[in-house]
């Protein structure tokens, strides 16, 4: 029984991790149909943030949920203005330019800060589920995913910002001819996505090594979820999380962690081919 | 003979001379190279010919067949290993060649299979190669315990395989090349493929392949099948790839999971678009370039290569989305309609579909 | 036509001219070269000294320069200089071949001194023994290599691994859990983990193997809770596997299940992690900084004053690096030329000198080294030894090594579980 708890809480915990992997990247791709290939690297930016804030002295919680997303956020809006402004419409040039961007990134952080990992203090305490323990940070993963969905659910729904990003989304040109600046709008998506990012790397600082070439190997989870969630950000983030999130828990605990993860992209390989613009291209459509 | 029917005349034979010239050039390289260039030296430059295999399946399957693949990589990565345990567990090389080909073309047609019989968009045909090729790289790096083995080869994993036999003269075991001989082998198979591939772009299936490129509804209201032709292609440019991963082992003597990786995938690419996309000369071109490069940076350790390559990449893309292949001829012929002949000199026609397939 | 023939420097000529400048030119620095290199003797070093895997292969070049400084301001040896020539792997395995071949083919070296993983060490063995070039591997390893022209200074679980498990057998319990690196070091190690737990009644509840860039092992922490051994034993690699000991604290682990590694120090952790994640870990090694002899005492200082700050963590690598490089050079001298036969066989010859580690000696029939081990672990950021175990054999090939006898032998020995 304790063990299910146990077993319960890594599925819960891994759905969390997924979803807030996803999320930066969902932003961008449900606005603007551009696929970031360089939104790993986002979040080893802002991994790396925190890490050198925190080893500056700056309190931990700070680094994670105020100084990460700011920079990288910036940073996100330095290369939208630069690069990708120039590229919109062009799915495939953007694959390609942000692409270079991630290698670029990658050699960036290599030649300045050399190709080690440095390991951050996990700052939650352990628990028990009856006779196994765990760490509790599973659970702060957990609020910050649940929190992130629910904020943007709650900004693209409730404030005129979200109208303007959904109108924008649905019909630029309608919304140009309404006044509105669609590249303006693309510019702060693109800032807001890379926020996001920059905040999830740093929220899993603690629990998995922070080092140049970490942005790989979330890249691909983070893609597949997004093409097989669909358009809508929240619910097709939110439902493609639960469902490899799950298979990839629960095969990593029966199997080993490398199998979980070819099991997990496997799925994504089919569901892709059967449902090809993704869960909520199918069903839920009209969802946020 | 007026001055325009001798255009005229020449205009027919433009592919066939910008095909020759090639032809030589590598030729020349081929036979020339070693007469200047240490052992060691001539080990250096044949990664270069390997990678220009390389980049050419990337470019056929990119450039002419409209293909978006992100994960060539695996197909390299299958005919290396494949090469490396027949190699072993046979012997003799005559064998394991066509294997290594094999095996990529075959898992090709059921990956494509899987994905043009099931229509889906271009963008996530290179999901799907993509993400296969990370599938296929995880998996291999996870059998380094005894127990993966096919015949008396261990797979190794993260081990690789070391000490691989290099390519033997053909039926033979007893006379394996040597480290010209490797060179000859590879830059011929460089020749094969360039020659192949103008073939092909020269023969019916070529020109319905680009045309299929250009406009695929257009060629399935004639009645082709693009899905057929698509995979057709696929396969082609697995093969390929295939065999860039045999000469790849040849190289190296030695094989890892590491040849599946993105970054191999992304080094395609790179190739491709740098030289000029939709040309054959331009991945060739790419790959020696940016391959050069790659290994020149890589050596002095201050700056990591990643950097200038992302940089190229991203200025490639916003500046000259077409390579430098096409630059370059472009360049030429504005140079050359500046004098008062009109007539290109066979230097200037390359495998540009619409020339030289459509005639 | 004819004023050719009267200028004093007409185009013939200038080009004779320049034609023999030039290619004495090109000669010239071969000529320099050829006699530059009949004055130095070339060591070849190819280590991973940036990525993940620096933090014990920076240390381990760090070693190579400082032995190969004392044997030149000692005079060289047989009267010439040791020039030393180093490559960076970077952490990648690609690199390893290449820069194999280059030492062998352009570089001509006359020892190499090299090689971190043992997936590296398998990838370039075989070009050294191709290109006749005495190839030296100074790391811990999983035992059991026997191949003329390689000599292996580090300790192998025969001597280390086993006191592991007998520590662990007689203190904590009989059920044990391994976590490894999924590379032949970690594989092997595993097996040779079941072989002393089987032989001293115990036996493995479970082994887990990971890449080395895996860093997240939550997943793997609740399936040893599951299994429930009396202790684990890991066998992690590299930077990116370290991460495994502060989640397994931060999990509230390190309370309840105590950790043995024949791995764990040596990337600097006691010195980079907090003290709550380290303190404890049992490990067994042929050097410990701290070991309280004038050899290793002297030993330290002399990192410490040529490398100063840029000095990481100490650990074995350094030692046995150290042992590998006065191996060497003792063969060269007892042998007085570089000549591979004379040196093999002064290497062979039963050589033996007291080190930092204490009395080591290289057995001519393994090609491995003889010497003490020790049991510890680290409070307070430094490393208590717990005991001492002399004159350890590398006796993993279970006798079958025997290069005086059987020179043509080369293969690795792995356990018969």
């Amino acid at each position: 029984m304790d063990l299910a708890g146990l077993i319960a809480f890594n599925v819960v915990t891994g759905i969390a991790m997924l979803c807030l992997i996803t999320i930066g990247l969902g932003v961008i791709y449900g606005m603007m149909r551009i696929i970031n290939l360089a939104h790993g690297e986002l979040m080893m930016l802002g991994a790396f943030t925190c890490v050198i804030a925190t080893e500056a002295g700056i309190n931990i919680w700070i680094s994670i949920f105020v100084l990460s997303p700011l920079v990288v956020g910036i940073i996100g809006l330095v290369l939208e203005r630069t690069i990708i402004r120039f590229l919109y419409g062009r799915i495939l040039d953007t694959m390609l330019a942000t692409w270079g961007i991630s290698i670029g990134l990658t050699g960036l952080i290599v030649t300045i800060f050399g190709n080690n990992v440095r390991t951050l203090a996990n700052p939650a305490p352990s628990f028990g589920i009856g006779e196994y323990s765990t760490s509790l940070y599973g659970l702060v993963v957990v609020a910050v995913a649940v929190g992130a969905l629910g904020s943007l659910f709650a900004l693209l729904r409730f404030t005129k910002f979200g109208l303007i990003l959904r109108a924008t989304m649905e019909r630029p040109g309608m919304a140009a001819a309404l006044g509105i600046k669609p590249d303006t709008v693309y510019m702060a998506t693109f800032a807001l996505g890379s926020a996001l990012a920059g905040m999830a790397g740093a929220v899993l600082a603690p629990i998995s090594g922070v080092s140049p070439v970490m942005g790989v190997a979330y890249i691909t989870r983070a893609f597949i979820t997004v093409l097989g969630g669909g358009a809508a950000i929240v619910t097709g983030t939110g439902l493609a999380s639960m469902l490899f999130g799950t298979i990839d828990e629960l095969v990593s605990f029966k199997a080993s962690p490398v199998i979980g993860s070819v099991a997990m992209l496997m799925t994504a390989v089919v569901l892709i081919r059967i449902l090809p613009t993704g869960i909520t291209g199918r069903f839920l459509r009209r969802s946020l | 003979m007026t001055s325009h029917s001798l255009g005229r005349f020449l205009d027919q034979y433009r592919g066939a001379g910008s095909f020759l010239s090639v032809c030589l050039l590598l030729i020349l390289v081929m036979f020339g190279l070693p007469l200047f260039v240490s052992t060691f030296g001539l080990l250096q430059v044949t990664i270069l010919a390997v990678m220009s295999i390389f980049a050419l399946s990337q470019g056929f399957v990119w450039g002419f067949a409209g293909i978006m693949s992100f994960g060539q990589a695996g197909f390299l990565g299958l005919g290396a290993y494949a090469y490396a345990v027949a190699v072993i567990n046979y012997g003799d090389s005559t064998l394991a060649v066509p294997i290594s080909i094999i095996l990529s073309m075959l898992f090709a047609a059921v990956m494509g299979y899987f994905m043009f019989y099931g229509r889906i968009s271009d963008a996530y045909v290179g999901v799907i190669t993509l993400t296969v090729s990370v599938i296929l790289f995880q998996l291999i790096n996870s059998t380094s315990g005894s127990q993966y083995r096919i015949g008396v080869v261990e797979l190794g994993g993260f081990n690789g395989i070391p000490a691989i036999p290099p390519l033997n003269l053909i039926g033979d075991p007893s006379r394996p090349l040597d480290q010209t001989g490797i060179w000859y082998a590879t830059m011929g198979g460089l020749l094969l493929v360039y020659g192949l591939l103008r073939f092909i772009l020269m023969s019916r299936f070529g020109r319905v392949v680009v045309a299929i490129r250009e406009n695929e509804t257009r060629a399935q209201l004639i009645g082709y099948d693009p899905r057929l032709f698509k995979l057709l292609a696929f396969v082609t440019g697995a093969g390929i790839a295939g065999l860039a991963g045999c000469l790849y082992v040849n190289w190296a003597g030695y094989i890892s999971p590491g040849v599946f990786a993105l970054t191999m995938s992304a080094q395609a690419i790179i190739f491709v678009l740098v030289g000029g996309l939709g040309t054959l000369l331009g991945p060739i071109l790419g790959a020696v370039l940016i391959q050069w490069l790659i290994n020149t940076i890589g050596d002095q350790g201050a700056v990591d290569p990643g950097l200038g390559l992302g940089i190229i990449l991203v200025a490639f893309v916003l500046l000259f989305p077409k390579g430098i292949v096409p630059l370059v001829r472009a360049a030429i012929q504005q140079v050359l309609t500046w004098r008062k002949r009109n007539v290109g000199s066979p230097l200037l026609a390359d495998a540009d579909p619409l020339q030289s397939g459509a005639e | 036509m004819s004023d050719h023939n009267q200028k004093l420097f007409g185009r013939r000529t200038v080009l004779k001219f320049s034609a023999t400048a030039a290619i004495s030119a090109l000669a010239a620095p071969a000529y320099l070269r050829q006699a530059l290199a009949s004055e130095t003797i070339k060591l070849g070093c190819i280590m991973d000294e940036t990525g993940p895997l620096s933090l014990e292969g920076k240390p381990m070049a760090q070693t190579t320069k400082l032995a190969v400084d004392e044997l030149n301001a000692a005079g060289g040896l047989l009267g010439r200089q040791i020039e030393m020539i180093s490559y960076d792997t970077q952490s990648t395995m690609q690199l390893y071949t290449q820069y194999a071949q280059r030492l062998a083919l352009q570089d001509k070296v006359d020892v190499v001194h090299g090689g971190l993983t043992s997936a590296s060490r398998e990838a370039i063995r075989p070009i050294f023994g191709r290109a006749r070039i005495p190839y030296f591997y100074n790391t811990l390893y999983e035992g059991g290599v026997c191949d003329r022209n390689t000599f292996c200074t580090g300790t192998t679980p025969a001597q280390t691994v086993n006191h592991l498990v007998e520590h662990g057998l007689k203190n904590w319990g009989k059920k044990t859990y391994v976590l490894a690196a999924d590379y032949n070091f970690g594989q092997i190690t595993t097996d040779w983990v079941r072989k002393f737990m089987a032989a001293g009644g115990g036996s493995v509840v479970g082994a887990d193997f990971f890449p080395l860039d895996a860093t997240n092992f939550s997943s793997t922490i609740s399936r040893i809770q599951s299994a429930a051994p009396d202790f684990v034993v890991t066998v992690l690699v590299g930077g990116a596997q370290t991460g495994f000991y502060q989640q397994w604290e931060s999990a509230g682990m390190k309370s309840k299940i105590p950790l043995a590694s024949n791995v764990f120090g040596l990337s600097n952790e006691i010195n980079s992690m907090p003290t709550s994640t380290t303190d404890g870990i049992v490990t067994c090694y042929g050097w410990y900084p701290g070991i309280d002899t004038p050899a290793s005492k002297s030993f330290v200082e002399k990192m410490e004053k040529q490398f100063g700050s840029d000095l990481t963590g100490m650990s074995e690598l350094d030692v046995t690096t150290y042992d590998g490089i006065m191996f060497w050079a003792q063969a060269v001298k007892k042998a007085g030329s570089l000549d591979r036969e004379a040196v093999l066989a002064a290497l062979e010859s039963g050589l033996s000198y007291d080190g930092p580690g204490g009395a080591v000696s290289l057995d001519p029939a393994t090609h491995h080294t003889i010497r003490s081990t020790y049991l510890g672990q680290p409070k307070d950021r430094k490393w208590q030894v717990m005991e001492t175990f002399a004159h350890q054999i590398p006796s993993d090939s279970g006798g079958q090594c025997d290069l005086k006898a059987n020179p043509r032998l080369n293969k690795q020995f792995t356990p018969v579980i």
